[in-house]
């Protein structure tokens, strides 16, 4: 079979499929003298034997429809073929963010990532001869809960929205009550996650609204809505708008007098410049960790970041924990997964919470990515976002029938702009700006109606003075015109 | 002999030294200092950190050695053998790694214009019809980021498939068999069902007399990995899957073991409805020590309608989403999946092809029943249950356990020793003292040796010198550890400069117990 007929949908790539009497490179048994000398001492003349308690009615009789068993040339290229045809960051200026985010990792991080020691292992149940990944996410625990400022962060959840869902959960458990307040201006996605993963036990969602000049959070309907009900209340700082709102360390004092917890959201290299959340009230953490850790890799993965203060949170916590202890012999150091009868391995339904793989790589590569830093390198990251997304809004701002941006609230990384001219939709403005090799924003216009004709814009360290000067020179000939 | 590496490397943070750095980000220019001004009258003051933020200072050669010497003190399946039940730790081929080691993969973003993300979509959506056709399943999200991520999506979908039939409320039950996988239970119970535990027969698959007692109006779909995992395959599959549908549950597939049956046997053919997948077992993606994972899952024709959305379209020109499924359950995370996972998925696959696949699975079975064949000639573990096995078996060392005192868990930990790891230990639960073994298709007859030799040399060890077994390991980058003081609240520690410890409730070893939601 070629790769014509199989599957693909490339044309014209010549391939010559592998033999099964080739044996396979990944296989050291499928083949030859080996093969025989391991059915002999079975005693079987033909593998079948091992399969004959299988009901002949549920068998498949025929081959698998697939293209391959095709030399590792012949997959690359092919693989290298389909990939060709994306149009990436490093061909295109992209100022896509809202959750994903196209940052700078180090040479190093990835050097350290690919160590397969750490890549090809798996969780560290048997401690002694894991020590190594252990310690590095151990490392990662301490560093985000000094970043943050709470008293534990596991070693890590799917992403950044099903930390969320999590979140809640735990908030759900401790308070024995059953609301959730999230801010209207949510990602979508992240909405739609927490929703499923709290419906099915009852929790409600309710929305608190954001206010339509500052983009800060409308403190009245938040506090109108708060009451002795809720479990807990989401804030993220930065806003998915990208606003740093001063009113977000009140809300954990407003949430404990109403007996609920505070659920911060947080950007980690936004710690660089910004206060940690632990250290005005918050009670759990959440953030995706992606910009610390990884590339953007189409969306994932990611790296579901959660930290809690307090005993009760803790013993709520879902997944893996990783403690400092020593050797039975009291003589050195060692690091082992701890309570884990908080978990599903162990307590089954009644665990915490069903995760068992989660995303430890990224762990230690964020665990590497915040030593590399340290607490100079992530300021200046900080300040370099914070003065590029700036520099971007002000070269923007004079721009006709457009609103540039669309809130007056200080901004890091993101920022809304709208466009005022009816001739004018996010999605024509942004075929215009793909065809000037501009990845433009994510058009807001589906989930935020109230918002118009409105884009996401994200601006990190990688776009320099240049590109943002070009950009504003295409915005000006596509608005403009 | 086997060392591992033993470097006593000290934590970042005691080796940091104030001044040094790591990594200078890019600065902004002065032009784009004078455009903006000042930042921090920018950032409201509230908000605003005092001082640096609280980090270890290296060096770059520093950071690098640290992580280097802590990957040596990290056994993993490129340093050998990695036995470990039920999680398929066979060798990861190493042109998947470079496969996804472009910016036409790392630099696109997940929001990016359909036009310019072509390419991606047409691998995913090939990779959708290859599974697809594997599983003899209609319809394949690539959403979820592991096996237990792919559970609960398929609990999220049989109650939107209750519910489109308006008896969400009546099917409250999910029964899981007591050899279960622990997450199956796990992600039942998080979408809100009560877990319903269904006995195994003396022939270690599920009691059929025990299933027909416990099914009824009530059951919302049973959960059942096959092999199970004691490695036997559920012969009685199709009466199984019967009874369930006959009480109007569905039934779902849990990929954890699906190794063995590559080629040879489809969960569509035995009447699954709902199944995910564990690319990170089956087809060879790095397990990260512990994550990334990818868990896709499969439906049938009748619930393709709840999959998340989007679902990735073709419409024999171009790729394209397709939001437009009313009755989709949404988003069971955010974007689109972990695709670097999914992209080596998909080169493994076309390496393999039909014939490879089933190469695969043959392969595993017939390693694993090599080292089950001669572990047990050597007459001293108890294999509980029947003798047919798959791609894992479950030993008990209840015997020697009872004689010497030495545990399933200095046996292990006695293996380290030997360069090998050690199985999965007290899983399943169903199982006294359970060593549970699995052998993939990727190691040589020195491997297979290597191992059972290893098996039957730690039990015999522990008949003339127990202690060496209970105190073992000993040649590892440490000795036992104490996982007692570890997890106790006064000397649990989760920071590098300060205990823990935490309020020790009445007893300590009281299990927490939950609100019941």
């Amino acid at each position: 079979m070629s790769l014509k007929q199989g599957l693909s949908v490339i044309e014209g790539l010549e391939v010559r499929p592998l033999m099964a009497s080739d044996g396979h490179p990944f296989i050291p048994n499928a083949s030859g003298e080996v093969r025989q000398k391991i059915l002999g001492s079975l005693g079987i003349d033909s593998v079948e034997q091992l399969y004959s308690d299988i009901p002949k009615g549920v068998r498949l009789n025929r081959p698998l429809k697939l293209a391959g068993f095709y030399p590792e040339q012949e997959v690359r290229s092919r693989i290298e073929q389909l990939l060709q045809q994306n149009k990436s960051a490093a061909e295109y200026t992209t100022l896509l963010g809202a959750g994903i985010y196209n940052h700078y990792i180090p040479a190093a991080v990835k050097t350290i990532m690919a160590r397969t020691e750490f890549q090809t292992s798996y969780t560290p149940y048997q401690a002694e001869i894991s020590q190594g990944l252990l310690q590095a996410l151990f490392e990662f625990e301490s560093m985000i809960r000094d970043l943050t400022a709470v008293d534990a962060v596991n070693s890590s959840l799917y992403d950044g929205s099903t930390a969320l869902g999590e979140a809640a959960r735990m908030a759900v458990r401790v308070t024995g009550k059953y609301k959730i307040l999230v801010p209207r201006d949510l990602h979508p996605d992240k909405l739609s996650v927490l929703r499923n993963y709290t419906e099915p036990v009852g929790i409600k969602i309710e929305t608190y609204g954001y206010d339509d000049q500052t983009g800060h959070l409308n403190i009245d309907d938040l506090k109108l809505k708060l009451s002795v009900e809720t479990a807990a209340v989401l804030c993220e700082v930065p806003s998915f708008f990208g606003i740093l709102d001063p009113n977000a360390t009140d809300v954990p004092s407003l949430c404990h007098e109403k007996g609920a917890l505070s659920i911060i959201g947080f950007d980690p290299i936004s710690l660089g410049g910004l206060k940690a959340p632990g250290d005005y009230g918050a009670d759990i953490v959440v953030a995706e960790g992606q910009s610390i850790s990884s590339e953007m890799n189409f969306g994932g993965p990611g790296l579901g970041i959660i930290g809690c203060r307090g005993d009760d949170l803790l013993r709520q916590m879902p997944g893996r924990l990783i403690g400092m202890t020593t050797t039975t012999d009291g003589k050195d150091r060692a690091f082992s997964m701890v309570l884990q009868t908080r978990e599903q391995h162990i307590r089954r339904e009644k665990a915490t919470s069903n995760i068992c793989t989660n995303e430890a790589l990224l762990g230690i590569g964020a665990a590497a990515y915040l030593a590399l830093l340290g607490p100079r390198g992530l300021s200046q990251l900080f300040e370099t976002i914070m003065i590029r997304t700036n520099y971007a809004i002000r070269r923007l701002e004079d721009l006709p029938s457009t609103l540039i941006p669309r809130f007056t609230g200080a901004h890091y990384q993101e920022f809304v702009m709208t466009f005022q001219d009816s001739r004018k939709s996010v999605e024509k403005v942004n075929r215009d700006f793909l065809s000037a090799g501009i990845h433009c924003g994510k058009s807001l216009v589906k989930d935020f109606p109230e918002l118009g004709q409105s884009a996401l814009v994200c601006v990190t360290e990688m776009n320099s003075a240049e590109a943002l000067d070009k950009f504003a020179v295409t915005a000006e000939k596509i608005l403009g015109a | 002999m086997y060392r591992q590496a033993s470097w006593n490397e000290p934590l970042l943070i005691e080796k940091s030294e104030a001044g040094k750095v790591g990594h200078l980000p890019v600065r902004a220019s002065d032009q784009e200092r004078k455009v903006v001004g000042n930042i921090s009258s920018v950032i409201p003051d509230i908000l605003r950190r005092h001082g640096a933020p609280p980090l270890p200072e290296l060096s770059e050669p520093e950071v690098v050695r640290h992580f280097t010497r802590l990957s040596q003190e990290n056994f993993s399946p490129d340093l050998g053998i990695y036995p470990l039940g039920s999680c398929t730790m066979k060798y990861n081929p190493k042109s998947s790694e470079l496969a996804v080691q472009t910016h036409k993969l790392e630099k696109i973003h997940p929001e990016q214009d359909e036009s310019t993300v072509q390419g991606i979509l047409a691998l995913m959506h090939d990779l959708e019809r290859m599974l697809a056709e594997i599983t003899g399943m209609s319809r394949i999200t690539l959403q979820p980021a592991a096996g237990a991520h792919g559970e609960y999506l398929g609990c999220l979908i049989i109650r939107a498939y209750h519910r489109s039939r308006g008896e969400l409320d009546q099917r409250t039950e999910m029964i899981v068999p007591d050899s279960a996988h622990g997450t199956n239970p796990a992600s039942a119970a998080m979408a809100g069902f009560k877990v319903v535990v269904v006995p195994s027969n003396s022939d270690g698959i599920v009691d059929l007399g025990e299933l027909q007692k416990v099914v009824g109006v009530h059951t919302a779909g049973l959960m059942i990995t096959n092999p199970n995992t004691l490695g036997i395959f559920e012969k009685q599959i199709v009466e199984i899957a019967e009874i369930v549908h006959r009480a109007g549950g569905l039934l779902y597939y849990d990929g954890a073991n699906f190794n063995p049956l590559l080629g040879k046997v489809r969960p569509g053919d035995m009447g699954f409805d709902i199944l995910h997948l564990n690319l990170h077992k089956t087809f060879a993606t790095p397990h990260g020590g512990g994550g990334p994972g990818a868990g896709p899952v499969g439906v049938t024709k009748s619930l393709e309608r709840f999959l998340p959305v989007p679902l990735i379209e073709f419409d024999g020109k171009t790729y394209h989403y397709n939001y437009n499924v009313p009755e989709s359950v949404g988003k069971i995370r955010a974007f689109l999946g972990n695709i670097g996972i999914l992209v080596r998925a998909y080169a493994y696959i076309l390496n393999l092809g039909a014939d490879g696949l089933k190469m695969v699975a043959e392969t595993a079975v017939l390693n694993t029943n090599y080292v089950l064949s001669k572990v047990l000639a050597s007459g001293l573990y108890q294999l509980p249950f029947t003798r047919e096995r798959k791609h894992e078996f479950v030993l008990s060392a209840k015997g020697l356990s009872t004689l010497t005192g030495v545990r399933a868990m200095d046996l292990a930990k006695r293996m380290l020793d030997l360069g090998v790891h050690a199985p999965t230990t007290y899983f399943p639960q169903i199982v006294d003292e359970a060593l549970m073994v699995e052998v993939p298709e990727t190691e040589s007859l020195q491997d297979l040796d290597q191992l059972a030799d290893a098996l039957i040399a730690v039990f015999k060890e522990a008949k003339t010198d127990p202690e060496a077994v209970k105190s073992a390991p000993h040649s590892t980058s440490v000795s036992r550890i104490d996982d007692v003081k570890a997890s106790h609240p006064r000397t649990l520690t989760l920071h590098w400069n300060r205990p823990s410890s935490i309020k020790e409730t009445e007893n300590p070893r009281k299990p927490m117990t939950l609100v019941n939601y």
